[in-house]
């Protein structure tokens, strides 16, 4: 059945439940509509999806590759496993490995109870890290006058890049290097104090889902963030389009 | 009954998991009446004894000591908790292993100290170039986040072990608080 020109209507199996929607809607937009949770992290609802995390991965019957629900569009007749013990594994590792990457010290961290990190973790079951520790020297970048960088917290996420660009349409974070050497920078890397491009809006720092970015004068645990303007800054672009 | 054999142990942490230990307040006597506790340091004895049934070790593995104490504890006790965010991650102490050793004794007892300068050698035992958690060291049956873990999560944890259950904390216990 056509409704817009190119997009069908697929029925599909997730998690045994029959489910329905637009063949351009991805896995993990059609599990939310029918109340299926799917753990994420990269992914925030008004920003474009990237895939980068990995705790969206869930099997596709037929596929002996995992997928990364948030950007795999649903086929008719898919039949998509969202729980099982493989994935519970790999989700684990994945977090694991985020952890253990950086210096995650969440006791004494801005975001302290309020990170989606450490929530996460917790309702995986990662209540140890079966890796070594990297502890990499980090820099912690407080020049801009009211927001702190401490890249001691960061996952590299990219929600604050594709913030930046996406609706502040500033486009000051960007990546540089790859691996566990890759880091978030402020225009061509230039402390954030003396980035030109920056607004000082600070959409970063609210969707930020750690302690990386965060407010100056928070103690550890005083950093809440404040999502509710994406929903409707990212509607109106659409309706700009 | 006999009463189940229980010791607590401070390695690199704060005590602040031994302040949340005392909060169980008086489920403590309840407690009493199920356990002794047989080496703490809040009671006497100076030796890590033979024969414990339940271990619960707060702290990092940050000194050549606490790796020769933990091995002497995973040895002596059939059940091993690893108590906090210092002995489940490494925590607050782990934070210097971003830094060389030699500059960090040498920014402590050199640059920062203003009488008597000289890096210890004798008596204080030899710090480790990475601090660890326990389990990169030993065996640990039991993991119990938190800084601190409340003295709820502490009590179920004891509670269920005396009851020969394995706790399931993963509802409640969460790194960092």
């Amino acid at each position: 059945m056509n409704t817009e020109s190119g997009v069908d209507i697929c029925t599909l199996i997730i998690e045994n439940h029959e489910c329905g929607g637009r063949s351009n809607q991805t896995i993990l937009e059609v599990a939310e509509e029918n109340g299926i949770f799917i753990p994420t992290l990269c992914r925030l609802a008004g920003l474009s999806n990237i895939g980068a995390c990995r705790m969206c991965l869930v099997e596709v019957k037929g596929s002996n590759k995992l997928m990364p629900a948030c950007v795999t569009k649903i086929q008719e007749g898919m039949e998509v496993t969202v729980n099982s013990e493989r994935l519970a594994e790999y989700r684990k590792l994945t977090l694991e490995m985020l952890l253990s990457e950086r210096n995650h010290i969440c006791s004494v961290c801005v975001a302290n109870g309020h990170c989606d990190l450490q929530s996460l973790a917790q309702k995986l079951g990662v209540n140890h890290i079966t890796m070594p520790y990297i502890h990499p020297l980090m820099p912690v970048d407080a020049s801009h006058p009211r927001f702190i960088a401490d890249h001691n917290r960061c996952i590299l996420c990219t929600r604050c890049v594709r913030v930046c660009q996406e609706i502040e349409g500033a486009h000051t974070w960007d990546l540089m290097s790859r691996g566990t050497k890759a880091l978030v920078i402020s225009d061509m890397n230039k402390p954030w104090g003396e980035s030109e491009s920056c607004t000082g809006c600070g959409k970063c720092v609210q969707v930020c889902p750690t302690g990386a970015l965060s407010e100056k004068g928070q103690a550890a645990g005083e950093m809440l963030k404040r999502r509710s303007f994406l929903p409707y800054l990212s509607m109106m672009r659409e309706v700009g389009k | 009954m006999t009463k189940a054999r229980v010791a607590t142990v401070w390695l690199d942490g704060c005590s602040g998991c031994h302040m949340s230990l005392l909060d169980m307040d008086e489920r403590l006597i309840l407690l009493e009446e199920k356990i002794d506790l047989v080496y703490s340091p809040l009671v006497d004895g100076k030796e890590f004894p033979e024969n414990v049934d339940v271990a619960l070790v707060e702290g990092s593995i940050s000194t050549e000591e606490d790796l020769h104490k933990i091995r002497l504890i995973r040895k002596n006790s059939k059940v091993l908790i690893s108590l906090g965010d210092c002995a489940v991650t490494g925590n607050i102490p782990s934070m210097r292993t971003v830094f060389p050793l030699e500059k960090v004794l040498e920014r402590i007892y050199d640059e920062n100290a203003t009488i008597n300068k000289q890096i210890p050698s004798k008596v204080v035992p030899r710090l480790l170039e990475r601090i660890v958690p326990l389990h990169e060291v030993v065996d640990v049956d039991v993991y119990l986040p938190g800084c601190p873990p409340s003295a709820e999560n502490i009590f179920f944890a004891i509670s269920e072990l005396l009851e020969g259950r394995t706790p399931d904390l993963s509802s409640t216990a969460r790194f960092g608080a």
